[in-house]
């Protein structure tokens, strides 16, 4: 199950010939997908690609229909493996993940399936997770289209484009028995657009028919001589034949193509982006009519050389807009015209920045150095508002504004389990000092900001532990504490990190986060979920993986929120004389998910009538000194400070949000660290039985007797 | 306007991650469709959906039969965006910091509460940023600003906020589209629609300008019941100074009784009134310093009327709903010790007793009759206080505190002023409050070093900001080595 129900977007895949589709761009390659005669669709959710995972999870009856095979690949390695049944049979399949992780991780199995070549079209759709928004490092899945010679889409950023490039996208694949690549950035994935649909249409090919007429040809193998005869092939015969295709079909496009004797070679994706900074120029209008020549790579690997030559022929300079580096297509080209000894002029990551994503501010300055230098006379004499140089002085009032504003982000959601963890942690820092925290992706790596500050590096998903293996002297004081999620632990930390700390006998600590989900890509199922899934096999235990593979010192807790519980395991894990490698898993569900799951029922509870009791946590502002070491201990969104109420104070003092959701470690924390008595927790009875009644109303009575005699003293009229 | 080419009206969402923008922009959808517009939008939500911050952009052409598909943007461009929304302040400084609101173009909807940001939330006194600066910037940076609590108006109506900016969208008059179209979107979005539409409509008027005005703040602080002498006392004092007398006595007869507000006055009398932001400062540290916390007063705290009424708003206790108090506590055997009498408390602390009936932290539930009279029992030991451990010890650091003050006052006023305010540092329970006191005493300490000195003031103000830096210690002690002669 993921975040959300999507039975609403899995209506929409549906949709039959001449309906319009409105939506994201995820949702439309899905949809894409199904009218190309898909017979299998594998993948790892990540952002920006969950949603084509989750749609197709809560699909299953429009599958079943079509006779589509939908599998959650245990990793990207596990997807791009899944491509193999394209190797030897005409079947049409299509891959999912985030790249450029996702790409590394699948990269083993993409290379040998390139090195086969396909039979029947694949494609492997990536989430360019680059720019803002991005959680990853910032690479280009260009670099692994070229070292593997697998062909590389990147369609202009709407939804008629992207469905199209699905779609030929499997052609290409077929007509040069390549796997390709269909890489959309993040925004892209999530543009809300509309396109006009087309009948689903069910595989030619089924994997039964496959299964039950099994075909070997040893020279689609990677072994020795094959290997040596596919490289030959890439080369000769698969890449002309791309090339073909794509020139053929007019993949790429070509806008404007004579109104000027400059141009602008740009990727699919960038197109929007460059048609807003020329109507900013007044060179475009809004709907995409160019005064400048236009060439538009919807393929960016390979190149068609004759294209690119007839474009510039004929122009005294060409401006390359390419993302990302290093400028592989910008050498290209300079290469290209070289060879045709073509004197046009090429200008790109000079007058655009050579790194960074490039923004619409970005492309319209680069655009405006590139015009400045090759065609002055095109610029309009007066800029119209909007396109003017930014970098003018900004009034002190503005100035004074932006020096208000501190970064915001992301972190752990209210009640989420993952911080009592780090709470624990701190506490156990401030008796044993501080120990190498090695991190893993996840949302448990928020740990590194504030205000736990914990955590040293990151080498991947699932390498948490890995991370540390180094780290394993026997003659050191202190030992190792390494973290990794549910989620990293089956991708393929069992194997890396459990498995590697067993045999090289690691004497360090692992804290496996375990919270019933991959939360962090949005909440989907995976092993060791605890719900009941009807289309997947949950429940199965981390504790006896961990145990299957050599760890004998391993501890549960099953309440994350017992922070001195948290707190007193991980102590004894870091002192223990035992030797041999520590595991503690750290079990609660995923607030966010828990939430999404209980909080209809509950509502629905109140409204039938029944006894519901929910519990929130609060501060008495007339006890709190306004310190916020809770909040430091925390960090909890819904643990925040409003002004002080008291007039003689002034430091704001701590206040619990109505969001809170009554995790209760505000409570624990208070005992465990010894803080103060502000907090109190309030249970709220709905729908009270009338003993409910009758014991408030007995308690009112006693305790009001007393209360009097206060308000006696203080001289409140009672 | 014939002679201008159609443009895409730009809008952009800047929110907070599970903050409902996308609820926003998906209203702005519908809408703009529903009436035949090209519409796109986009976001990069990712990892930001976990409370960071984000931005959703939507661009709008009204202008649906001419030319075919339009090409639009995906993201705001600097100095072309029409129209931004933002849910919260800093987030539309965010915006201005981003250059996405300029003078000549842009609409800013700016929602004037505060989600504070996690350093504002855990600086260890007032970290805070300056909001009226952050209001005042936007209001330079817009052409036209909408500003208002958005979010307390959609909390009063019982929405969201997304329904209160819409409110206050349909309200600025830059969408092509009539209020009853903005009201439509809602209803077709399904969820909550009564109350989304009645935040919709208070933000619309609230935008306008024509909503009704805020309720008063508090009312003055009421004169305590004090005998007349001491009540002449006060009325001696001068004016600027004398509210927060008052306040002071409030709490300490509140705290304790007469006889210790009496203390209180006596104490304050030393000081030259003609130097009233002196005595004002001294007023209010004092207070606080002679209201110290204990167990007896916390207990007393908990158990009162007021506070229950307090609890039953903060919770939104409904008139069929029961509500139970559970108060968490662990005080340290210290703690225990220091409101007993001297003698009792010392033995306590000898024997084992405390250590293990204190070793874990305890909850109590003040709305049990058992809980509410063990808590009683702990609030009467406010009668005995005098006769403390902890009593003596606090009045012999106030009476040292004072002397400072008052001797320094006639020479270097700046630095009795310093002096005084480094009560702040006092302050809090248990492990908390003895980190306090350290802090307080190390920064003390200087002080013979920096008398006479002409930026003495401003030295020792700097260690105490120092002290309150971090909570390791780390920057006073670094402040400190550099102070050395």
């Amino acid at each position: 199950m993921a975040e959300r129900s999507f039975k609403k977007e899995a209506e929409k895949l549906r949709l039959g010939a001449g309906e319009e589709f409105h939506g994201e761009g995820i949702l439309a390659v899905t949809k894409a997908l199904l009218q190309s005669g898909v017979a299998y669709v594998a993948g790892y959710q990540g952002a920006p690609i969950s949603h084509l995972m989750d749609v197709l999870a809560d699909s299953a009856e429009v599958l079943q229909d079509l006779g589509v095979h939908f599998e959650h690949s245990a990793s990207e390695a596990t997807a791009a493996a899944t491509l193999a049944a394209s190797v030897n049979y005409p079947l049409r399949g299509a891959v999912t993940f985030k790249s450029t992780v996702g790409t590394n991780v699948a990269s083993d199995a993409l290379a040998n399936l390139a090195s086969s070549g396909v039979q029947g079209g694949a494609l492997i759709i990536v989430g360019e997770d680059y720019g803002e928004g991005s959680s990853i490092m910032q690479e280009r899945s260009h670099a692994f289209a070229m070292k593997s010679q697998i062909w590389l889409m990147d369609p202009r950023p709407n939804l008629p484009s992207i469905v199209k490039a699905v779609e030929t996208g499997f052609e290409l694949s077929e007509a040069s028995r390549t796997p390709v690549m269909l890489e959309l950035r993040i925004r892209a994935c999530h543009v809300h657009g509309r396109f006009t649909a087309r009948d689903n249409v069910r595989p030619s090919f089924t994997l039964k028919q496959a299964m039950e007429n099994p075909v070997r040809d040893t020279n689609r193998i990677v072994l020795p001589p094959a290997s040596y005869l596919h490289e030959k092939e890439k080369i000769e015969k698969r890449w002309p034949a791309a090339v073909k295709f794509i020139r053929e079909r007019g993949l790429n496009e070509f806008f404007a193509e004579d109104a000027a004797d400059i141009g602008i070679i740009l990727q699919g994706g960038m197109y929007n982006t460059v048609v807003r900074a020329l109507e900013l120029l007044g060179l475009a209008d809004a709907y995409g009519e160019s005064r400048v020549p236009l060439y538009v790579l919807n393929v960016t690997y390979p190149l068609v050389d004759e294209e690119l030559r007839r474009f510039c022929t004929g122009k005294r300079a060409v401006l390359m807009v390419e993302e990302g580096q290093p400028d592989f297509l910008e050498q290209a080209l300079h290469a290209i015209l070289r060879r045709a000894d073509l004197q046009t002029k090429v200008l790109g990551k000079d007058v655009l920045p050579k790194a960074g994503e490039y923004t619409g501010d970005v492309v319209l300055r680069g655009l405006r150095r590139f015009l400045d230098q090759a065609a002055p006379l095109l610029l309009p004499p007066v800029l119209p508002s909007g396109a003017a140089e930014p970098g003018q002085p900004k009034v002190p009032a503005v100035t004074a504004a932006e020096a208000q504003v501190h970064p915001r982000p992301p972190s752990f959601c209210t009640g989420c389990p993952e911080r009592p963890i780090f709470t624990a942690m701190k506490l156990v820092e401030r008796e044993l000092g501080p120990h190498h925290v090695s991190c893993d992706i996840g949302c448990h790596l928020f740990s590194i900001l504030p205000p736990f500050n914990i955590g040293a590096s990151t080498m991947g998903y699932g390498l948490g532990w890995a991370g540390a293996a180094a780290l394993n002297a026997r003659d050191s004081s202190k030992r190792t504490i390494s973290v990794m999620g549910d989620g990293g632990f089956w991708h393929n930390g069992l194997a890396s990190g459990v498995g590697n700390a067993v045999f090289n006998q690691t004497d360090n600590v692992l804290v496996i986060v375990d919270n019933n989900y991959t939360a962090a890509t949005g909440g989907q199922d995976l092993m060791s979920s605890r719900a009941e899934n009807p289309l997947r096999k949950t429940q199965n235990s981390i504790e006896n993986a961990v145990r299957g593979v050599g760890v004998n010192w391993v501890k549960s807790i099953t309440h994350t929120y017992s922070v001195g519980q948290m707190r007193d395991v991980l102590k004894e894990a870091l002192t223990t004389p035992v030797k041999g490698p520590k595991v503690v898993i750290a079990q609660s569900e995923c607030m966010l998910n828990k939430q999404r799951r209980v909080k209809p029922l509950l509502r629905q509870a109140v409204k039938d009538g029944k006894r519901v009791v929910r519990e929130r946590f609060g501060v008495d502002h007339d006890t709190c000194t306004g310190d916020h070491s809770c909040i430091r201990l925390s960090g909890c969104p819904s643990l925040s400070v409003k002004d002080n109420p008291d007039p003689l104070r002034k430091d704001p003092v701590a206040i619990v949000l109505d969001s809170c959701v009554g995790c209760g470690l505000c409570g624990e924390v208070s005992h465990a660290a010894i803080l103060c008595p502000s907090f109190y927790r309030a249970e709220i009875v709905s729908n009270p039985t009338w003993t409910d009644r009758l014991a408030a109303t007995f308690r009112r009575w006693v305790i009001g007797i007393f209360q009097n005699r206060i308000d006696r003293r203080l001289g409140v009229s009672a | 306007m014939d002679a201008d080419p159609p443009k895409a009206i730009s809008i952009a969402i800047m929110a907070m991650g599970g903050e409902g923008g996308g609820v926003l922009a998906d209203w702005l959808i519908d809408m703009a469709e529903r009436a035949g517009s090209h519409v796109q939008a986009t976001s990069v939500p990712g990892v930001a959906q976990r409370t960071g911050a984000t931005i959703y952009y939507v661009e709008i052409l009204p202008d649906a039969d001419s030319g075919g598909a339009p090409v639009l943007a995906l993201m705001p461009m600097p100095g072309d965006v029409d129209i931004v929304i933002a849910s919260e302040l800093m987030e539309a400084g965010r915006a201005v910091q981003r250059g996405l609101v300029t003078p000549s173009r842009t609409t800013l909807i700016a929602s004037t509460n505060r989600v504070y940001s996690m350093t504002e939330r855990t600086a260890m006194a007032d970290g805070r940023v300056d909001s009226g600066k952050l209001i005042e910037g936007a209001r330079a940076a817009a052409r036209t600003l909408l500003a208002a609590d958005y979010a307390r108006i959609a909390e009063q109506s019982g929405s969201v906020i997304s329904a209160a900016l819409f409110g206050a969208l349909a309200a600025s008059g830059r969408l092509p589209f009539s209020r009853s179209d903005f009201e439509e979107a809602i209803r077709r979005g399904g969820l909550g629609v009564e109350a989304s539409l009645r935040a919709f409509a208070r933000a619309h008027d609230a935008a306008n300008g024509t909503a009704a005005e805020a309720p008063p703040g508090e009312a003055a602080a009421t004169f305590p019941r004090l005998p007349a002498e001491q009540r002449e006392a006060i009325e001696r004092m001068p004016d600027l100074a004398r509210e927060t007398i008052i306040a002071g006595c409030v709490r300490l007869l509140d705290y304790q009784d007469a006889v210790y507000t009496e203390l209180y006055l006596q104490r304050l009398a030393k000081f030259d009134p003609s130097n009233t932001p002196l005595l004002a400062e001294v007023a209010r540290y004092l207070a606080l310093w002679m209201a110290y916390e204990d167990v007896a007063r916390v207990a007393d705290l908990k158990i009162r009327r007021s506070r229950f009424a307090r609890v039953a708003e903060e919770v939104r206790l409904g008139k069929d709903q029961v509500l139970r108090i559970r108060e968490f506590l662990h005080p340290r055997p210290q703690e225990i010790a220091d409101a007993l009498p001297a003698g009792i408390g010392g033995w306590l602390l000898q024997s084992s007793l405390l250590r293990r009936l204190t070793a874990k932290g305890r909850i109590v539930e003040t709305t049990s009759v058992s809980g509410f009279l063990l808590l009683y029992l702990v609030a009467s030991l406010r009668k005995i206080r005098r006769r403390s451990l902890r009593f003596a010890v606090e009045q012999e650091r106030i009476g040292a505190w004072l002397a400072e003050i008052a001797e320094t006052a006639p020479k270097q006023p700046a630095l009795a002023m310093a002096i005084a305010e480094c009560q702040q540092l006092v302050k809090g329970y248990g492990d908390t409050h003895a980190r306090g006191i350290a802090n307080f005493e190390t920064v003390m300490s200087a002080l013979p070093r920096l008398k006479g000195k002409t930026d003495a003031a401003e030295r020792l103000s700097k260690l105490r900001q120092a002290a309150l830096a971090d909570d390791s210690g780390g920057t006073l002690k670094t402040a400190m080595a550099e102070l050395a002669p």
